[in-house]
């Protein structure tokens, strides 16, 4: 199956490639074929600097069950840092 | 035994709308004549499967070219590039045109030809295989390998792929011959249905063959979705019909 469903949003960050750490431009979500995974369809998430070429990427890819977990997972740590950084200006 | 040889290289051709394109050949050693095969990459890219596969058409007497329809996104591994590719949303399908003309006519210049091409592709490749033998008159033969897409609601047609290659389906220009999986999703059995009477209504030359116990890309052998008895199956009826097409 050839998808077309493909979520891409800003990053302000790094991510870690095979040629070390680079500053990231965009996060990329993606329905697709895997490259590596054994799945017919994954949940591919490339963290990448657009300007600087196919190489700088940060990929995964992840089952459908895999990428629920882990957006759960994100959403609560999310919740968690937003609270501290409350208490945080409080403080200040 | 004969002695047998092969060269395979990369090369520079020129694509849509002259911009250089790479490719990749492959030909029996010989002056020939060879017919000439013309190998539409899937969207996971320019890939080894990719490369294997047009060793395998000149092992099979053939001369085979793959060209590169993502070489405008830059130099790299072909995941990282497909990658890039899937992000901007694809190739535009008059490029995918333009640079498939390229490479038949890189072949049609080549003094070995036997004056016969055929084009064949797989995934989104199938896709752009049925697309271009609507679009030109160029080629002899046509494979589609459980292209995707064939068939488009309108939402979701965009400026890259703004008609639905089932809409030129009066334009074909070749025999086609179809290898579809019953359990694929893209293709669904309903599509190539609708595909197969498009085809019939225009009157055209082509045959489908439809695999149970197959779905999506059942000739990759390093995926899931390898099926050994419908592979071995299909590789068949692929040589059958170039067979009997592209011979002089």
């Amino acid at each position: 199956m050839c998808t077309s469903i493909v979520e891409i949003v800003g990053a302000n960050g790094a991510g870690k490639g095979s040629d070390g750490w680079f500053d990231l431009t965009h996060s990329v979500v993606s329905y697709d074929h895997p490259h590596h995974a054994l799945l017919e369809e994954a949940i591919t998430i490339d963290f990448v600097n657009a300007a600087l070429g196919p190489a700088a990427r940060v990929a995964v890819e992840l089952t459908l069950e895999s990428a629920k977990e882990l957006s759960a997972a994100l959403i609560k740590a999310i919740a968690a840092a937003e609270i501290e950084e409350r208490g945080r200006l409080r403080g200040t | 035994m004969a002695y047998e040889g092969m060269l395979a290289e990369s090369i520079s051709i020129i694509g849509h709308k002259g911009e250089p394109i790479s490719a990749y050949v492959a030909r029996p050693l010989g002056a020939g004549p060879f017919p000439g095969m013309v190998l539409i990459h899937h969207a996971p890219g320019w890939d080894e499967w990719y490369r294997e596969a047009t060793r395998k058409f000149a092992h099979h007497g053939y001369a085979a070219i793959s060209h590169n329809l993502y070489h405008r996104a830059g130099d790299g591994k072909a995941d990282d590039v497909a990658a890039k590719v899937r992000a901007e949303g694809g190739v535009p399908d008059d490029q995918v045109v333009g640079d498939t003309e390229g490479a038949v006519q890189w072949l049609r210049g080549q003094p070995w030809l036997n004056g016969k091409v055929a084009v064949l592709g797989t995934c989104s490749g199938g896709r752009h295989t049925f697309l271009y033998a609507c679009k030109t008159n160029s080629i002899n033969a046509a494979c589609d390998l459980w292209g995707g897409r064939v068939v488009m609601s309108k939402e979701e047609l965009n400026p890259k792929q703004p008609v639905a290659p089932i809409e030129h389906t009066k334009d074909l220009s070749c025999p086609l011959l179809g290898l579809f999986g019953n359990e694929d999703r893209a293709p669904t059995p309903e599509q190539v249905d609708q595909h197969e009477a498009e085809l019939k209504k225009h009157g055209k030359q082509y045959e489908f063959h439809r695999y149970d116990g197959a779905g999506h890309g059942f000739f990759y052998y390093d995926r899931p979705m390898y099926r050994i008895e419908q592979a071995l199956d299909g590789w068949k009826k692929v040589f059958t019909f170039l067979q009997k097409h592209m011979a002089v």
